[in-house]
């Protein structure tokens, strides 16, 4: 009897970088789902606007360097990070600053550096924290999400989003703050009757109307990703368990002086989209399994310190950058000791 | 070094050896001062002023002062020159002054100034030394003023503004702006703007460099096509 000789490589799923990324892009749906019922088209605009831009970018820079345009362009990477700066940026901020913050992440994060699998920084985290740093009135105008609009107010139409977007004709009632914001900004209420107060928390369920959806439909395609096997657990859960024991340690019992509760650290903000889509970012993440651990950890640990006590109410970009820094530090403490070895080896080792 | 080469000098001062570009000395207040031309153009003839003084004084002492104790005396020359020029800013420009504020006594630290001294100016005679720390020194602030103007520009949407503070009433309207309404790209005055501008300036440099080396060498080697055409297809010819 004779055996069929089958060679390697035994792997029937293709998994190259393009098959990834547009799982990752698939993974988004959700959540600009959310994004969209609760703030209207602008966040969708955002989104097909930065990754037409990145694209563009990519394939200028491409161009520039010699590279092979079509094969790059294939893997997706460009259009992942428009995506999910499109996805992170206020819905209805003016088009030049969708254009120049795409156009910093690729330029200057990723093609600067050498391009896909050499930024040491998450491209879109980078673009995000230019943008945040010079264009703080943009940046920091969220629009109203829909239980908290005033009576007779609906959702601002397409014509509407592309006359702000496009002309900078503001529409007045549709900008609000975002409840980290708020809740920032309050020091003499109680946390039960600031909720009661915000018509921003009082028609939401727990961490502030339409945010906890947006929140959830992030976690979903997290959730989705990790069954696809897309990356592993480690990084996102110690990011959000890290988070989730900070915020209930100096939760204070609700008092004025609290720092927020779990849930409204956990479901609001850009904590979801940071811990599943930017955090597990192959690229500038720690390798090791031990690694992931302490990255995602850091960023949980960072995101909450300076949500609590820095001058920024949300923190993931920052979190992520600094433990992008870190991350080849954490890598060279946590090798894995390979089979066959007593000790782990050390990254400056050289090999015999 | 018998004869002195006055263009070998200010080609090294400007391109070749610029303190700024290439030797990358200097990298402190090059990055802290230039958010605008005006402080950029202050700190470069500033730092002009103190790199010309302590070659001189180097070179006129460098047959007297042992080679043991070279550093600390150049170290106080240098400081004494800074202390000079501060007490000129002080008396002449003092809203200026007030902007650098700490970026002028830190002149002293600036690596350029005693790179050239012991370099350069221990070596040579008093006016090939004065002509390099001339030549040097503006090569450090003519990157300085070209840090400082894109970063304006970029910054605050214009260029020249507040040139008063360092040349008197003439310049009060010299600030040309380039956009209304313009928001400014704030990452460009902050320190990373300084950093990406210098970046760049370098790759710009860098990429020059290169492309004249290429036709430099296209030059060298261009073949002289003379006498037959016809293909040679088999053998040499010796």
């Amino acid at each position: 009897m004779a055996f069929m000789k089958i060679s390697s490589p035994h792997a029937t799923r293709s998994g190259n970088t393009g098959d990834v990324m547009k799982q990752v892009i698939l993974a988004c749906l959700p959540g600009l789902l959310a994004l969209s019922y609760f703030f209207g088209p602008g966040s969708l605009m955002n989104v097909m606007l930065a990754s037409a831009t990145a694209v563009a970018c990519e394939a200028a820079i491409l161009k520039l360097r010699n590279r092979p345009i079509g094969f790059y362009l294939q893997d997706y990477s460009a259009v992942v990070t428009g995506v999910l700066l499109g996805l992170a940026l206020p819905p209805y901020c003016p088009w030049w600053v969708v254009v120049v913050g795409t156009a910093s992440a690729i330029i200057l994060a990723k093609h600067l550096y050498g391009g896909m699998g050499y930024n040491p920084f998450n491209p879109a985290m980078v673009g995000y924290v230019i943008l945040l740093i010079s264009f703080p009135v943009e940046m920091t105008q969220w629009a109203a999400p829909l239980p908290a609009l005033e009576e007779g107010q609906s959702l601002m139409s397409f014509s509407g989003a592309l006359q702000q977007i496009w002309l900078g004709i503001p529409i007045d009632g549709y900008t609000g703050a975002t409840p980290l914001d708020l809740f920032k900004q309050n020091d003499t209420l109680l946390v039960n009757d600031f909720y009661q107060a915000e018509s921003l928390f009082a028609t939401g369920h727990f961490a502030g109307a339409g945010w906890e959806w947006v929140n959830i439909g992030f976690l979903l395609g997290g959730l989705y990703l990790l069954w696809r096997n897309i990356f592993t657990w480690h990084a996102p859960i110690s990011m959000l368990a890290t988070m989730f024991v900070l915020s209930a340690l100096f939760y204070d019992g609700g008092s004025s002086n609290s720092a927020g509760s779990p849930l409204l650290h956990l479901f609001s903000g850009a904590t979801m989209l940071g811990a599943f889509f930017i955090a597990t970012d192959p690229v500038s993440s720690a390798v090791s399994t031990k690694g992931r651990l302490i990255y995602g950890a850091g960023i949980g640990a960072l995101v909450f310190l300076i949500r609590a006590w820095g001058n920024y109410p949300d923190a993931i970009a920052f979190a992520v950058l600094l433990m992008n820094f870190a991350a080849p530090f954490i890598d060279y403490y946590t090798l894995p000791r390979t089979y066959g070895h007593s000790n782990s080896r050390r990254a400056t080792e050289k090999s015999e | 070094m018998s004869t002195t080469d006055y263009r070998e000098i200010s080609h090294n001062g400007l391109w070749k050896n610029n303190p700024a570009l290439v030797q990358l000395l200097g990298l402190c207040p090059l990055l802290a001062v230039s958010g605008s031309v005006v402080n950029a153009l202050g700190l470069g003839l500033a730092t002009t002023l103190v790199l010309v003084g302590s070659n001189i004084s180097v070179s006129l002492i460098r047959k007297t002062v042992s080679d043991a104790v070279r550093l600390p005396a150049f170290v106080m020359i240098i400081a004494s020159f800074t202390t000079c020029t501060e007490l000129l800013m002080k008396a002449f420009t003092y809203e200026l002054y007030q902007v650098l504020g700490i970026f002028i006594p830190l002149i002293v630290t600036n690596c350029a100034i005693l790179g050239r001294a012991d370099a350069f100016a221990s070596k040579n005679k008093v006016g090939a030394s004065a002509f390099d720390g001339l030549m040097m020194g503006l090569g450090f602030a003519l990157v300085l003023i070209a840090v400082g103007a894109i970063r304006e520009v970029l910054g605050s949407g214009t260029l020249f503004a507040g040139m008063d503070l360092l040349l008197g009433p003439v310049a009060e309207h010299w600030t040309i702006t380039l956009f209304d309404n313009y928001s400014g790209f704030l990452v460009a005055i902050l320190p990373p703007g300084a950093f990406i501008v210098t970046g760049f300036l370098i790759a710009i440099k860098n990429a020059i460099d290169s492309e004249l080396e290429r036709r430099e060498k296209a030059k060298r080697t261009a073949p002289v096509v003379k006498g037959s055409k016809r293909v040679r297809t088999t053998g040499t010819i010796t």
